[in-house]
């Protein structure tokens, strides 16, 4: 069931960030809201079904974006991977582990997209990256972070009743 | 002879008196007399209309509010629905307007042909630059290809799907562009950064450069065609110990809130890649 949930909704949500997410700028900075569903999701869903998210959102942003196809699969794989390792550590505070994943989660990926930017001849300044871009996004990631796992909090008692306790 | 009757000069006389008085009001005279005769009479009348206005509204009012109210909320709809085909009708005045002036531009040029797109979504990753357009290889639009508005250039497609293309940016920093300063005359390099800067590179110490000179497309690299309007310099950096110039530029186009853009599909930007000769191991 939440396996064929994940296409539509990240879908959607594929489709939203592109048009709506994008332009909602804090210096040079956006949120990501299939880092943040997929974090969400991961704190919610032990299954590895989990999975299934991960790689539905990172074959709909390989799709799009511009990057070597692999690095989507490798952020978004290592954001899940995160949120079930510290689903099981905080399993008592959800809120505590959603916020550690997407704080580690926000600075992985943008790591990582600077990295490969760089190997592949574009040069972004890593301070003017950091300040400019990955902190702003830290900050929106944080501020659509609450709302975004309230929802799919909702989403998964809809799908695992017995199960979502949070 | 016989005397007339007493009753008949009463009569005369009143007739007297009636036609005097008649007279007098006709003319005028009498006017403040009726006045102050009829203020009473019309104290009265008004006092007994306010009543009567009273009473008669007591009983008709509540039939009017409820009337009143269902003319309200009609009214309230009305205006709700108005007000809604106006915001609906000033996005379409708003888009009519960009799709003219990109035709008024496309018209300028006709030894360009282009194919009208709307920008549909931006790039997931805030460290590059691409916007998406809602038209792709079955409209004619190739790799390569530059876009524009009717203000200058936007940048080039990057990749292209049968319904959809992805626009690398000038701002992108993965994007350089060869350029020309009108007045100075002098060609350079155009790089965008991730902060949406235009940075002009490579100009030489001796180029004259100052705050308001046009940058405009050279051609050279064959990646776009010449003399389209990029911006113009807001700032130059030139120091003694440097080997070129730089200069900041501010593109003529509004990138944050592109709505619509022309690729020019007539354009075959040069691929230099088999002239390129291959690495030995």
């Amino acid at each position: 069931m939440s396996a064929l949930l994940a296409f539509p909704i990240l879908i959607l949500a594929g489709m939203l960030q592109m048009a709506v997410f994008s332009r909602i700028q804090l210096l040079s900075g956006s949120a990501d809201i299939l880092l943040l569903l997929l974090a969400a999701w991961g704190l919610l869903d032990q299954r590895w079904t989990a999975w299934i998210w991960a790689l539905t959102a990172a074959g709909i942003a390989a799709l799009t974006t511009p990057l070597p196809p692999f690095v989507p699969f490798v952020t978004y794989g290592l954001v899940m991977a995160l949120a079930r390792v510290l689903q099981r550590r905080f399993w008592q505070s959800p809120l505590l582990a959603l916020f550690m994943v997407i704080f580690v989660g926000t600075l992985m990926q943008h790591g990582i997209y600077l990295l490969v930017l760089m190997v592949t001849g574009v040069n972004i300044g890593i301070a003017t990256g950091l300040s400019r871009v990955t902190f702003p996004s830290l900050v929106l990631n944080a501020m659509f972070a609450l709302p975004v796992f309230l929802l799919v909090r909702d989403l998964a008692w809809v799908v695992y009743p017995e199960e979502v306790e949070a | 002879m016989k005397p007339k009757s007493p009753g008949s000069w009463q009569s005369a006389a009143i007739a007297l008196v009636v036609i005097g008085v008649l007279a007098l009001a006709v003319s005028g005279i009498l006017q403040p007399l009726f006045s102050n005769a009829l203020s009473p009479f019309v104290s009265i009348q008004r006092w007994i209309s306010i009543r009567a206005n009273a009473v008669f509204e007591f009983f008709t009012i509540p039939r009017d509010v409820a009337a009143l109210r269902q003319e309200n909320a009609r009214l309230s709809a009305q205006v709700a629905d108005l007000q809604s085909k106006i915001v609906v009708l000033e996005q379409q005045v708003k888009q009519a307007e960009v799709l003219y002036a990109l035709l008024d531009f496309a018209r300028a040029r006709p030894e360009n042909q282009y194919v009208a797109g709307a920008v549909i979504g931006r790039d997931l990753s805030p460290f590059q630059l691409y916007v998406f357009i809602d038209h792709g290889s079955d409209d004619g639009i190739r790799h390569g290809m530059p876009v524009v508005t009717q203000n200058g250039l936007v940048g080039r497609v990057d990749a292209v799907s049968a319904s959809a293309a992805r626009v690398q940016l000038i701002t992108d920093p993965g994007s350089f562009i060869n350029v020309k300063l009108k007045n100075a005359r002098v060609d350079a390099q155009l790089s965008g950064s991730t902060t949406g800067e235009l940075i002009l590179e490579m100009i030489p110490q001796d180029a004259k450069v100052e705050v308001g000179d046009l940058v405009l497309t050279s051609g050279l690299g064959g990646s776009y065609p010449p003399d389209i309007l990029i911006g113009q310099v807001v700032s130059v950096r030139k120091r003694d110990t440097d080997l070129f110039q730089t200069a900041q530029v501010e593109p003529a186009v509004d990138l944050n809130n592109l709505q619509a853009i022309l690729v020019i599909t007539n354009f075959k930007p040069v691929d230099f890649t088999p002239l390129i000769p291959p690495t030995n191991p």
